[in-house]
């Protein structure tokens, strides 16, 4: 029991420094949305990428990296609506 | 006594001399008469044996005189160390108490049992507005004013009655009044000895003696009760002796019926302890209205609430005790209860406990009661429901304390904040409880406050009553609990409440009340943040009502910084602000406080901050020049911490300012000021301002006239700061003015004395160096320190550490002495002491470095020969001393020069092993092992393969450090005289049953693989593996796990090698073997990262993977982690593939070890796993700039 208290700790410990950890309660719409904001902040931290995406869309590369900032809000669409249950 | 011995010789002796009156004379003629002229007794029996009855008013009443010879011991003699202070314990008893809190404390912490736990208090910031039921801040307030005005009251008629105006209040016994005063002072009580004694009396004639004596006070008494008859009896006047209460009229004696007049009854039979002053019956409304004014005089009488009942108890039964909570189990067996065997340790509904106090019953018997909870209200249900819980918490074992611990939070909303604090807390408030108990229950408020969270209003000064005392403790554990909680507790009830709680008790009467209050508050300030605090603050400092309020509020200006160091740096002007205006408050309490928070302030703000003290510096300098006594202590005390603060030129001039008054305390008599003025010094002299110059021509005389006394060497704290603040004054003025004006009393008499010269000499020469020491001081100091050395009578490194300062810092220039230092060590290592041996040893194992560097290497061998001989020494410390000796001359002389010859030493050292003392194997081992390290050629092999023999047990020493170094020594034998034979008796060490000594083997062959290379040793520990034993194989594993933990990337050479027999391990039944196998592929796998071993790598996760599903948390934590090394060996995309199956599983238990292992991988590369996620089909998941191709 005690155990399992003090995992929980430690899993929100880990959660306030790392945002994209999940536990076995995480939802598909929290998780995709984590990968796409990994994936986009990603992009973003590598220079080269950023480039070869800005090229790629034939855009100036400040207007690309914009561009993905403004993606990470809702990555994936709105949350799912909550069940009343 | 002589009224005394007329009892005891009673004689029927006719009434004499009848026509006299009853009355006696105040004479002492009296007695001559009735014994006949001159007194002579010796027709007397003087001793007849009458004292059955009990005899403890004897004593007391006649002075302890006895004229009868004593041939025995007395009472007291004999009850001398039955009681009182001199009582000798019982042990269990004593035992027992030892683990209370309440034996531990001091008076003043013992002031909380004066506190009760008051009543509930409104909610004035409920949310809905209503205020509940409970006393207001008002009512509160004003009740606290009551308390004062009784307070002072009181004071007023202590005062009083100091002052001899006390006949109003002292009821004296109206006969000292009347009464000529007696002559020697002793009334004689009326004992009732006498009575019994008049057994042998007859007739009615001699009851009246009996009074007589009480009513007399002369010794004369005696006589007249021979002569007079009952009739001629005056009413007696009482005396305070007069405790058996019959109507002082009658004049007749409480006597037993006799003969003569049989119409007085007998005494009633009264129990022990019965006051028969009791009434027998209620007061009834006549009576009453009687007694008690009337509605004519204004008062009123009052109607009893509705449904009240009034208890009525029939007449006679005695009232029950004060404290009385319900029925106890009567003890059946005074031994046994002391032996804890009567008391229940199973509670229905409960199970079984750990224990169970006596204590415990009065809160606990509820339960034991038997009643049907069936018939019981949901409340009672709940209240012995809450009851069982915490019964369980505080009693019971480790698991039942878990779970009903886990309950009670749960529930506690559902149970509610009353009937559960109104349990805890009388358990908290409990004389006997014991620290264990105490945490426990102080956890259970933890864990309950933070689930009540606002609902715990109406009881947050009943917790803080209980709480508060914490913060006061010895214990450091409990303060830090105390603040836990006090900070959850002003977190859960807000800042408003917690103030509008705590202010009543500001300017409570009890000091004590308002110290916990004050550090309480200090809590507050930490939980809650200063800000919040300091308006309330401010008011409080100002206050223009009570200067108690005032005090209080500066001291929790004192506390805050105390409690939360430099983080008081952003509000430091305010709370300087807020407490400035004290410093010149008219009571001098007030004064001293703010000083003393002041330099709390600054301690805690050291280096910054000066700008906010700006507007105190002025009242605080001119403040120290008004003060006396204790105010100017703690005024200098402030002083001495603002000073570090200012810069160059500002602390010069302030220190200029205030040295005088300081250097003027130096001669102060008050211990107090001594530490403060100590501190000041060394505190001034620590800044840029203070020059040189002015400390030698200012400060050193007086300094060291006032305290390098002998005196200041007795007390232990002042001891310590004069040693400090001498070495603060040496960084400054240099190390030949201090050491020179102390060197000679290294030489004095007083050995504590002594010991502090030596000790400071260490100190400054160990940071100052001995640059500056002249010829001349060089000669004193090796003088001084060889005087201590010799002269020490105690046991204590200090001379020692201070000797080899000296000598060390010296450095070459001691070679002149050294001739001297080695023939006195020679002569003390024969001594016959053990100490002055040891001693001798540990300093030589200090000098050999200087020896060396002084080319005194003939000296030194010279030392290490005599110590040779002394390897027979019987005492292991002294053995111990020894051995560290030898190794250091070993190390600095080296192992080819050293004589004895290494061969020959080596052979004295193997039986030495044995020993099971810790220093003397610690210095053996570290001999043998630099042997062994440097020299192992010097010794044939077969020596060598004995003492890995003598080795092995060594391997389950205590000490950790030993075992390290038996593990060293091994890995350096290896290397000496090949791996085989180590590595055979290593492994036949595996077969042991003791798990400690099996780890150890496994890694002593891990460190014999390094040295000698892994394929020496790889092939025949997997040939052991072989071996169809589970401790051999786990131990293989094991030593294979640390093997590869040492030889890093050599690893990959031997990765395909060692592969086949993880493979076996890994799937073997018994999960250990797992476990260990798992710690190898850990280690291979981070040993060759990058190293083009995959493919290995990835057979290898295959066979872990489903390992996943383990529970037991050692086992799945080596699992974790071999997968994580494995992750870092063959990158994370590949070991994603594996993770993103079971993310989204159905079954929790598989999704929760899937999401750990994706945890760790995200902590550690959240990058490397971007390239990995999965493509969803869905459109707004999609990853569309990964799409993007030139």
């Amino acid at each position: 029991m005690a155990d399992k208290l003090r995992a929980q700790q430690q899993l929100e410990a880990l959660q306030a420094r790392y945002i994209g950890i999940g536990s076995a309660d995480t939802t598909k719409h929290e998780w995709t949305s984590n990968i796409a904001r990994d994936s986009l902040s990603s992009y973003v931290g590598h220079p080269p990428l950023l480039q070869y995406m800005s090229i790629g869309l034939g855009q100036p590369r400040e207007k690309t990296r914009v561009q993905l900032l403004e993606r990470m809000v809702r990555p994936v669409g709105p949350p799912p609506a909550v069940s009343e249950l | 006594m002589p009224g005394q011995r007329a009892g005891k010789s009673s004689r029927a002796v006719g009434p004499s001399d009848g026509g006299s009156s009853g009355k006696q004379s105040l004479s002492e003629a009296q007695e001559s008469e009735l014994y006949g002229n001159g007194g002579d007794m010796s027709g007397y029996n003087l001793s007849i044996a009458a004292a059955d009855g009990d005899d403890d008013m004897e004593d007391a009443g006649l002075n302890g005189r006895s004229l009868v010879g004593q041939y025995t011991a007395t009472k007291d003699m004999l009850n001398e160390f039955a009681h009182g202070d001199t009582a000798e314990a019982d042990i269990l008893d004593s035992r027992e108490k030892q683990a209370q809190i309440a034996s531990r404390e001091t008076d003043y912490q013992r002031r909380r049992f004066d506190r009760r736990l008051s009543p509930e208090r409104a909610d004035a910031f409920a949310k809905d507005g209503q205020q509940g039921e409970g006393a207001t801040y008002k009512e509160v307030m004003a009740a606290r004013q009551l308390e004062r005005e009784e307070e002072r009251v009181r004071r007023v008629i202590e005062e009083k009655e100091k002052s001899g105006g006390n006949e109003v209040l002292d009821h004296k016994p109206t006969l000292k009044d009347d009464a000529p005063a007696p002559v020697n002072g002793d009334k004689t009580p009326p004992i009732e000895k006498k009575r019994k004694r008049r057994r042998w009396d007859e007739g009615a004639a001699d009851e009246a003696p009996a009074v007589k004596a009480e009513v007399k006070e002369e010794p004369e008494v005696k006589k007249s009760r021979w002569e007079t008859g009952p009739e001629e009896q005056k009413a007696p006047a009482r005396s305070r002796w007069d405790t058996t209460a019959v109507a002082p009229s009658s004049g007749a004696p409480p006597a037993p019926a006799t003969g003569a007049n049989g119409a007085r009854p007998a005494m009633p039979a009264y129990a022990f302890g019965t006051d028969i002053s009791n009434r027998n019956a209620p007061l009834s409304d006549e009576q009453l209205d009687m007694m008690l004014p009337g509605e004519s005089e204004g008062y009123k009488v009052l109607k009893p609430p509705p449904g009240h009942e009034p208890v009525r108890r029939p007449v006679g039964v005695p009232q029950l005790p004060t404290g009385y909570q319900g029925f106890l189990i009567p003890e059946a067996d005074n031994s046994l209860a002391a032996m804890g065997k009567q008391l229940p340790t199973e509670i229905p509904g409960v199970g079984d406990l750990q224990f169970f106090k006596n204590e415990d019953m009065k809160y606990f018997g509820k339960l034991t009661d038997g009643a049907d909870e069936n018939e019981m209200t949901v409340e009672e249900l709940k209240e012995r429901k809450i009851m069982r819980l915490l019964l369980k918490v505080k009693n019971g074992t480790p698991p039942m304390r878990k779970t009903a611990l886990r309950q009670l939070t749960d529930n506690a909303r559902q149970f509610g904040a009353g009937a559960l604090f109104n349990q805890i807390l009388p358990l908290l408030m409990e004389r006997t409880l014991e620290d264990q108990e105490r945490h426990l229950l102080v956890k259970v408020i933890d864990r309950v406050l933070y689930k009540l969270d606002d609902l715990v209003r109406p009881y947050v000064h009943k917790i803080l009553v209980v709480i508060e005392p914490l913060l006061i403790d010895q214990d450091y554990y409990a303060r830090v609990e105390g603040r836990e909680i006090i900070s959850n507790l002003a977190k859960a009830a807000g800042l408003a409440h917690m103030i509008s709680t705590m202010r009543p008790d500001l300017d409570h009467q009890d000091e004590y009340v308002r110290n916990t209050t004050a550090r309480a508050f200090a809590v507050v300030a930490s939980a809650l943040g200063i800000p919040a605090l300091l308006p309330f603050l401010r008011a409080v400092c100002r206050s223009k009502k009570s200067w108690h309020a005032r005090h209080t509020g500066v001291k929790i200006v004192q506390q805050i910084p105390i409690l939360m160091g430099c983080a008081i740096l952003p509000h430091l002007k305010g709370l300087v602000e807020c407490i400035g205006e004290n410093l010149n408050d008219e009571q001098p309490k007030v004064r001293m406080v703010t000083a003393l928070a002041l330099a709390a302030l600054a301690e805690a703000a050291s280096p910054y901050g000066i700008e906010s003290f700006d507007d105190i510096l002025n009242p605080l300098w001119t403040g120290a020049r008004r003060q006396r006594g204790k105010a100017l202590a703690s005024f200098l005390k402030a002083v001495g911490y603002v000073i570090p603060l200012m810069d160059e030129e500002y602390s010069n001039y302030y220190t200029s300012q205030i040295m005088e008054i300081v250097i003027r305390e130096f001669q102060s008599p008050d211990e107090e000021m001594k530490k403060v003025v100590l501190k000041v010094v060394s505190q001034c002299s620590n800044t840029a301002g203070v020059t040189p110059v002015y400390l030698k021509d200012n400060v050193l005389p007086e300094f060291f006239k006032h305290f390098w006394v002998r005196r200041m060497a007795l007390d232990k704290r002042n001891y310590r700061q004069v040693v400090d603040t001498t070495v603060d004054l040496a960084q400054k003025a240099g190390v030949a003015e201090i050491v020179g004006r102390i060197v000679n009393n290294m030489k004095d008499e007083n050995e504590a004395y002594r010991k502090m010269t030596v000790e400071t000499v260490d100190k400054v020469i160990s940071t100052l160096g001995a640059h500056d020491v002249d010829q001349r001081l060089e000669e004193q100091l090796i003088d001084g320190v060889l005087v201590a050395f010799q002269d020490q009578t105690i046991e204590d490194p200090i001379v020692i550490d201070g000797f080899a300062t000296v000598v060390n810092a010296l450095g070459e220039r001691t070679k002149t002495y050294l001739p001297q230092i080695v023939a006195t060590v020679l002569a003390r290592l024969n001594n016959k002491s053990a100490t002055v041996r040891q001693q001798a040893a540990d300093l030589i194992s200090r000098i050999t470095f200087v020896m060396q560097k002084c080319d005194e290497d003939p000296q030194l061998i010279k030392l290490a020969q005599a110590l040779y001989e002394y390897l027979g020494e019987e005492y292991p410390e002294v053995l111990g001393s020894i051995l560290g000796a030898l190794r250091a001359i070993v190390t600095v002389v080296g192992l080819h020069a050293m004589q004895p010859p290494i061969k020959d030493l080596l052979p004295r050292l193997t039986p030495i092993l044995r020993n099971r003392h810790e220093k003397v194997q610690e210095n053996t081992i570290d001999l043998v092992g630099r042997i062994a390290d440097r020299g192992a050629n010097y010794v044939n092999p077969r020596e060598w393969m004995r003492i890995c023999f003598e080795l092995l047990d060594m391997l389950k020493a205590h000490k950790k450090g030993i075992r390290r170094a038996a593990n060293n020594t091994f890995g350096y034998i290896a290397k000496a005289i090949g791996p085989q034979d180590v590595l055979a008796t290593l492994l036949g060490n595996l077969r042991v049953q003791e798990r400690q000594s099996r780890v150890c083997t496994a890694v002593a062959i891990g460190i014999v693989a390094e040295t000698c290379a892994p394929f020496t040793v790889l092939p025949a520990l997997m040939n052991e593996y072989r071996v169809p034993e589970l401790n051999v194989q786990n131990g293989v594993l094991k030593s294979l796990s640390f093997m590869f933990e040492y030889i890093g990337e050599m690893a990959k050479d031997y990765v395909y090698a060692i592969t086949p027999l993880l493979e076996d391990a890994l799937i073997d039944r018994d999960q250990v073997h797992r476990q260990t196998a798992a710690s190898v592929v850990k280690h291979v796998a981070l040993g060759c990262v990058g190293l083009d071993c995959e493919d290995a790598m990835i057979h290898l996760l295959n066979l872990l993977w489903p390992n996943l599903f383990e529970t037991s948390p050692h086992v799945i934590d080596r699992i974790v982690e071999a997968i994580e090394g494995i992750r870092n060996a063959v990158g994370t995309p590949l070991v994603m593939n594996y993770v993103w199956a079971g993310l989204f599983h159905p079954a929790r238990k598989v999704r929760q070890p899937y999401w750990r292992i994706y945890n760790d991988a995200y902590v550690q590369s959240a990058d490397a796993m971007v390239p990995a996620y999965p493509t969803f089909e869905e459109e707004n998941m999609r990853r569309h700039e990964l799409d993007i191709f030139i």
